[in-house]
């Protein structure tokens, strides 16, 4: 009779290598907050940009910026991304470290590829949305993409990652009927959906 | 009672063929490295494992090169995730019992 923990024990070491050769577990929920932190940043330096241009005739807001705001606007979309993605992967290495999991899986590589694959998608569609005048359509496309990328990637990783996910797909599909408001979609989905998201996951699993 | 024992397999008393099962029916394929960091074995330990495994069949191996390097990955065969999922049943169903 003293079998039975010893077939429970079993069934939970099957259970726990099935997890962990599929699914990257360490990212950080700490990250998520950061993210967002960025993100709302990123905001406040964009509306600063657009709205308070010094009435310069190229104000326009989000739906017609001026020629010589664009620039500014893609070197501050892109420092937040790369600062992003610099401190996820860092605090992700870290709490893989801490917990002493692999970083550097099977797992992680299919995440990244899973999430990789309607970011770029959508990135290039977001330069074409540029390129072609359509200003009003990126921040929607973006979250959209992003929303989708999160509920692909929540097949290799943790499911939690799901539903912000669907919330960030719905916020971009409103965002597209009210483009004027872009930003304040922006701060919603990247920001203050981040921070939410951060603070469960913090709690959830560990810093 | 005793003929349910007796279902249990005999390849799967292993801890670490278990191991290797568990990951490789979720798994498309794995190499050598991926199977070793992801169980902490030692080489000697897993290409052992690995050869009974073959040996009956639960397992394939195929040699590949990426670039000059030898690479061998290992899939799980249509009998091996049978086997797996059969023990599976019987581990649940000897739990079940003893409750």
């Amino acid at each position: 009779m003293t079998n039975e923990q010893e077939y429970i024990d079993a069934l939970k070491e099957i259970r726990s290598i099935m997890q962990r050769s599929t699914r990257f577990i360490s990212l950080s929920g700490l990250s998520g907050i950061a993210a967002g932190i960025y993100a709302l940043a990123g905001t406040y330096f964009a509306y600063r940009l657009l709205y308070e241009n010094d009435g310069s005739i190229s104000d326009g807001g989000l739906m017609h910026p001026g020629g010589q705001v664009i620039r500014p606007l893609v070197f501050i979309a892109a420092s937040v991304l790369i600062l992003t993605l610099a401190t996820g992967t860092w605090l992700s290495y870290l709490k893989a470290k801490r917990e002493g999991k692999v970083f550097w899986g099977q797992g992680s590589m299919q995440f990244l590829v899973g999430v990789s694959i309607p970011l770029l998608a959508g990135g290039i569609f977001a330069i074409m949305l540029m390129l072609q005048g359509y200003y009003g359509m990126i921040v929607p496309a973006f979250l959209v993409f992003y929303g989708l990328a999160l509920v692909h990637g929540g097949r290799y990783t943790v499911t939690d990652i799901q539903w912000p996910g669907y919330v960030e797909i719905i916020l971009g599909l409103v965002c597209a009927i009210f483009p004027e408001n872009g930003l304040l979609f922006w701060a919603l989905g990247f920001g203050l959906l981040h921070i939410i998201y951060g603070i469960i996951m913090s709690l959830k699993y560990g810093l | 009672m005793k003929e349910i024992y007796a279902r249990l397999n005999k390849v799967f008393e292993s801890r670490v063929r278990l191991g290797i099962m568990s990951a490789l029916v979720v798994n498309t394929a794995m190499d050598f490295k991926a199977l070793k960091d992801l169980l902490d074995l030692t080489d000697g330990n897993l290409a052992s494992s690995l050869k009974v495994l073959e040996r009956e069949g639960y397992v394939n191996e195929k040699k590949q090169f990426i670039g000059k390097k030898p690479n061998t990955r290992y899939s799980c065969t249509a009998s091996g995730r049978k086997a797996f999922s059969d023990h599976l049943d019987v581990l649940e169903k000897l739990i079940n019992m003893k409750k």
